[in-house]
């Protein structure tokens, strides 16, 4: 379920037509005009990336880098092949947006890809699709060939000089592919496991060759600020963090679903537009940025706005968006006990730490969940996670151990309670 | 060149150097596990993190690049409390299970964990178990030891160039495997065994049979092709318990073939011969060795002076030592015996170098031609090493291109082929000879006719790439030395090498032969189809022989064969004398770049087997000739090699011969010498005969239309016929191999098969 409060990606979507999706209908309400506007009045790359950066722009997929700063480094006088590429290898639990964009709004995402390709001078973009969605892939690639069909994608687009081929790729379901460097090694048709960085993908990507990787969210933003300009969509959301965002709201609450809303919106009016805690429960806790942004209690949540400033000074991330929301019933430990498991389970099992580290975490918080935990292993749990994080060659590690840190800080009690009774401090489980 | 500091040492480096370069350069060591110099970085085991400054988090040292003012702390309490972790990361799985791993004492796990690792672990979950894997006859795995360093998987696919290990699975159940229900089929695959840093992957032959600490290392040279690898031999109570590589980045780099690696196997051998025997009456009779050496003396003595001196010839191994050869020269010239013959599987009489043949540069020089264009070879059999380096080189831009009776992988990028039947090799050279001299306009020797031959546009390409750059190389393998019109194509070589300004070199398959050639051992006859009155043999068997080797010793009148088994020479020779392998006696071998190698005895001669040198030293003394006092190996070395040795190494065609293109028909045999029979060594070492290549030595292989028309399938079996004698064997299909050509390797399995018409029915 997607909700439009105020934005740009699913601006003037209506959800009701069942062909909202389609070529017509997006070109109907604006789409596109984007890339005729650039290749009819002659705005130079120069003038694109600039107002990228004008914008705000920071990276959907969760690490909030700037989108101009990423697309100026690309060397665009680079001789030989460049490869654009889009990650929709959207896994981190509690995010679905990009999800929903290719379902419900593709051409914003090709229009965004083709105007990047421009910008940057490359010629051939790849979509990373999640392995898990089947229909959205099919969505994907029917959209393109409407794109290919209209003349948008292939050569001499629109007439000019200025070729771009989309391709959608399947992946297989691996979170770790959604790692930049794995995604690329993935889509090389190897296993995918991050690289070592450096060299970093701007330099050495796809095949070797200079890359830029941006979030699906990230690429559908841009037809918005290039029709309307970059000041515009700035002021939608607040200073250094321009724009509007897609929030993935799951858990504890009425109403589910994707919330575009602009950045700096007061989490309760988000809580509120999700129709409140379910049942009338009481808020716990929020994980505002997907599975590895540490929890935040909820006296401390309903005191932040939703931008990336916020949420980071409140200690944790807003990531990409994926705000999973506890209430009184939630069992902090059995939360944790399901976080470890999963980045237990996806550990690419390249690096020692995260291999070892992350099985080690999950084992011992299991083992406190099932009431055979000791006192010394709150302190072992920390200094385990000390071990793994920043010692890996991705970001994998980071991500296990702050869950760990974030509930630790602000639950250490119910853990201490679990190990001193056997059981849990909350009320059935 | 950039400056750095690590551990307050400032130095400089060259740019695109790593911290771990840089370390290593002065010496300051880094702990680590998955880099290896030769191999690519991987920065997975995360044993290497230091402390750069300004650097928030520990950075791996073997990944990081150096930048200009860098400050590096290896042993900070941030870079060691890193380490620490890590290592504490690679003991939770890790059996602690030291006392009964073959890796212990040497494991670098175990070296790392005394340093780096805690007297007892916070870990008290359950520990990873993981299933073994077979790997074939050689390698042992202990795969619950694997810490993931992926270093076997980037050998098989950077090194052996075919990445036949693999990681499948996904973090905790990540393991190493090979292909399913395959094995680790590579000629250098036992290198792995010394790459793996912990005892997951061990020698299979070598297994619980000593400890590291009860080994003496002793330093010899592998004997069983042209390179001569460097080895640590080790042994225990007199015995060779494993062969490990010695670091020579010229020659062998820190690799070992398998075939080196593996054959000591034979060394231990139930079939050594261990004491002198003569017949006597159709009956074997244990002899001292004087009652032994004086029968030979009188025998060869006696049919010199009934038969003459042309009566009696000598053949010996390309792997015996240039002590050996001299000195069985020098005797043997005492009685005016000229008929000496150490180029045992020579097809062709008229082949004739000016000096000895040898690869016309360094191994060194060789990797670093621009091209390089190789005639009649399989060379990941013949040289295992040389083509590992060559794969290296062509990496790095070398343009390798082939003029072969097959299309066997190479396992490295090719720039030009020209495959044809093994009857047209000479055909196949003279078509590129013709195109190299049409471009640069250059004459061809009025010896060589080019009329009739046809440029094909694969025979132009391969001449226009070894016509141009500056750096070229033209090399003959076994297959063109071997070749009955071998002296045919040395000659069209020649001039192809002439006319593109390229080095021509030959690649020797023994370990002696470029001093076996120096010694003199090299005639123009065919001594095995003339009849000899009287052979004497040294390490030379029939499987290292033309057909007709059997009967003709069996109608010689006498026969003494210097061997160190005594499972064979019993059924032909009259007196079997229990000479040393290399292990056992010291030695010269002058490697393929004309490179003598001395080596050292490193264990004592089995029961009454004495050095080769020795013996014949004895034996001269006993013919009462003069000069036969050496004290001394290098005593005998110094008579051979007394001075410029690049004097004495020429590849030039000795004598001219006409070359003409000759059309051919019909079905026709492409016989090699396969990887594991290349002597007596080898084709005795019990793990090398289990392996996949052992297996194909008794194969007759052809590709799918030739098999067709004879009615043969793959899996099925078939007889084949030639030179009078027939034998049967498996079939598979090759399909790399010219119409009508079937591959019948040569060896034990075809040893009753002669030359000439060829004929297969299904079986």
């Amino acid at each position: 379920m997607t909700v439009y409060v105020k934005g740009v990606v699913f601006e003037g979507v209506d959800f009701d037509d069942p062909k909202h999706w389609g070529i017509e209908a997006y070109m109907a309400r604006g789409g596109y005009t984007a890339l005729k506007k650039i290749l009819s009045t002659g705005m130079t790359q120069d003038e694109i990336i600039a107002e990228m950066k004008t914008s705000g722009l920071r990276g959907r997929g969760g690490a909030g880098f700037p989108t101009g700063l990423k697309w100026s480094f690309m060397p665009r006088s680079f001789p030989g092949q460049k490869y654009l590429v889009c990650n929709t290898d959207e896994g981190e639990p509690g995010t679905f947006k990009d999800l929903d964009i290719i379902v419900d709004n593709p051409h914003a995402l090709i229009e965004g890809m083709i105007i990047g390709g421009f910008a940057m001078g490359i010629t051939v973009g790849y979509n990373y699709i999640h392995g898990e969605v089947f229909e959205a892939y099919e969505r994907f690639e029917a959209a393109l060939e409407e794109a290919r069909a209209a003349g948008f994608l292939g050569d001499n687009i629109l007439g000019t000089s200025f070729c771009f081929q989309l391709h959608g790729h399947h992946g297989y379901g691996a979170y770790i592919c959604g790692e930049e460097t794995a995604l690329l090694e993935s889509l090389e048709g190897k296993k995918g496991q991050p690289r070592f960085k450096p060299p970093f993908p701007a330099s050495f990507g796809l095949y070797g060759k200079p890359t830029t990787i941006n979030n699906t969210e990230t690429f559908a933003s841009v037809p918005y600020i290039i029709r309307e300009g970059g000041q515009k969509f700035l002021e939608l959301g607040k200073p250094n963090n321009g724009g509007t965002k897609l929030f993935s709201v799951s858990g504890h609450v009425n109403r589910p679903g994707n919330y575009e809303i602009p950045l700096g919106t007061p989490f309760s009016e988000l809580l509120e537009m999700c129709g409140g805690m379910r049942d009338g429960k009481k808020l716990k806790a929020v994980i505002p940025g997907g599975s590895s942004a540490p929890v935040l209690p909820a006296d401390i949540m309903m005191q932040c706005t939703m931008d990336y400033d916020s949420i980071s000074k409140a200690g944790s991330m807003l990531g990409s968006g994926a705000v999973i929301v506890m209430d009184e019933t939630t069992c902090m430990v059995k939360a944790l006990e399901r976080l470890s498991y999963f980045y237990f389970e996806e550990s690419c099992g390249q690096c020692t730490p995260c291999r070892e580290g992350t099985g080690w975490l999950y084992r011992v918080v299991h083992r406190i969940e099932q009431g055979l935990g000791r006192p010394e292993d709150l302190d072992l749990l920390l200094s385990v996670g000390g071990n793994i994080a920043g010692r890996t060659i991705c970001a994998l590690g980071d991500a296990a151990v702050m869950p760990v840190q974030g509930m630790l800080k602000h639950f250490r009690s119910e853990f201490e309670h679990h190990i001193e009774h056997k059981q849990c401090l909350v009320p059935g489980f | 060149m950039l400056e750095i500091e690590i551990d307050g040492k400032k130095l400089t480096v060259p740019t695109g150097s790593t911290v771990m370069d840089a370390a290593n350069s002065i010496g300051v060591h880094i702990p680590h596990f998955c880099y290896h110099k030769k191999l690519s970085i991987a920065a997975n085991c995360r044993m290497c993190l230091v402390q750069v400054e300004k650097a928030p988090k520990p950075l791996p040292a073997c990944a990081t690049p150096v930048t200009d003012g860098m400050k590096v702390y290896t042993h900070s309490d941030m870079a060691v409390k890193a380490q620490k972790g890590v290592m504490e990361f690679l003991l939770i799985n890790h059996p602690l299970d030291c006392p009964i791993c073959d890796q212990g004492g040497e494991c670098q796990l175990q070296d790392l964990a005394v340093g780096y690792g805690q007297s007892g672990s916070r870990y008290e979950e359950e520990k990873r178990v993981v299933a073994n894997k077979n790997l074939g006859p050689l390698i042992s795995t202990d795969m619950t030891r694997c810490i993931h360093c992926s270093r076997c998987v980037r050998f098989t696919e950077e090194i052996a160039g075919y990445q036949e290990l693999g990681m499948p699975g996904r973090g905790e159940h990540t393991e190493v495997m090979s292909f399913i229900g395959k094995t680790v089929n590579s000629e250098i695959s036992g290198n792995v065994i010394d790459l793996c840093p912990v005892g997951a992957l061990t020698s299979k032959p070598f297994r619980y049979s000593a400890r590291t600490w009860e080994l003496s290392r002793r330093k010899s040279v592998g004997a069983h092709d042209g390179l001569g690898a460097n080895l640590v031999v080790q042994v225990k109570n007199n015995q060779v318990m494993r062969v490990l590589p010695l670091e020579n980045e010229a020659i062998n780099e820190c690799w070992l073939s398998d075939r080196d690696r593996f054959s000591y196997e034979a060394l231990n051998s139930a079939a050594r011969l261990t004491q002198p025997m003569v017949k006597d009456g159709g009956q074997w009779k244990v002899v001292g060795w004087q009652e032994a050496l004086e029968l030979v003396a009188t025998k060869l003595k006696g049919i010199t002076a009934s038969h003459g001196a042309d009566s009696v010839a000598a053949i010996a191994s390309p792997n015996s030592t240039l002590e050996e050869l001299y000195l069985l020269r020098k005797s043997l010239a005492g009685l005016d015996i000229r008929n000496l013959e150490a180029r045992t599987r020579l097809g062709d009489v008229r082949f004739e170098t000016k000096a000895a043949g040898w690869l016309g540069q360094s191994i060194v020089d060789l990797a670093a031609s621009e091209s390089l264009l190789l005639i009649g070879s399989t060379l990941r059999k013949e040289q295992p090493l040389l083509a590992q380096r060559l794969r290296q080189s062509v990496k790095k831009g070398l343009k390798l291109a082939l003029i072969n009776p097959h299309d066997d992988e190479l396992l490295c990028a090719v720039a030009g082929k020209l495959v044809v039947r093994p009857d047209q090799l000479v055909e196949g050279v003279l078509a590129v000879l013709k195109a190299a001299a049409d471009i640069t306009g250059k004459a061809v020797p009025a010896d060589i006719d080019l009329a009739g031959v046809e440029v094909s546009t694969e025979a132009r390409a391969l001449a226009e790439l070894i016509v141009a750059g500056e750096k070229k190389s033209l090399v003959l393998g076994n297959i063109a030395l071997q070749h009955e019109r071998a002296a045919e194509l040395h000659a069209a070589a020649a001039a192809l090498a002439e006319i593109a300004g390229a080095t021509l070199g030959l690649l020797r398959d023994g370990a002696n032969s470029v001093g076996a050639d120096i010694v003199g051992f090299a005639t123009n006859k065919d001594l095995i189809t003339a009849n000899k009155k009287a052979y004497v043999l040294l390490h030379s068997e029939l499987a290292d022989l033309k057909q007709g080797a059997k009967a003709a010793f069996e109608g010689a009148e006498f026969v003494v064969a210097m061997t160190s088994f005594a499972d064979e020479a019993r059924d032909y020779a009259d007196v079997l004398l229990p000479v040393s392998p290399f292990s056992e006696t010291s030695g010269t071998f002058v490697n393929m770049e004309g490179k003598p190698q001395s080596f050292n005895g490193v264990v004592r001669p089995l029961g009454e087997t004495r050095p080769a040198w020795k013996v014949l030293r004895v034996l001269g003394n006993i013919l009462g000739l003069n000069g036969f006092d050496y004290d001394s190996s290098e005593a005998v070395r110094g008579d051979v090699l007394n001075g410029d040795i690049a004097k004495v190494l020429d590849n030039t065609p000795a004598k001219a011969v006409a070359v003409k293109a000759q059309a051919t028909a019909g079905l026709v045999r492409l016989a090699e010498v396969p990887l594991y029979e290349t002597d007596a060594l080898v084709r005795r070492a019990p793990s090398l005969q289990a392996t996949v290549d052992a297996e194909s030595a008794a194969q007759l292989r052809a590709n799918a239309a030739t098999l067709a028309s004879f009615g043969l399938v793959a899996g099925g079996n078939a007889c084949v016929q030639q030179g009078g004698a027939s034998v049967t064997l498996a079939v598979a299909e090759d399909a790399g191999l010219p119409d009508q050509v079937v591959r019948v390797p040569f060896g034990r399995a075809t040893l009753a098969l002669g030359s000439g018409a060829i004929e297969v029915i299904k079986a």
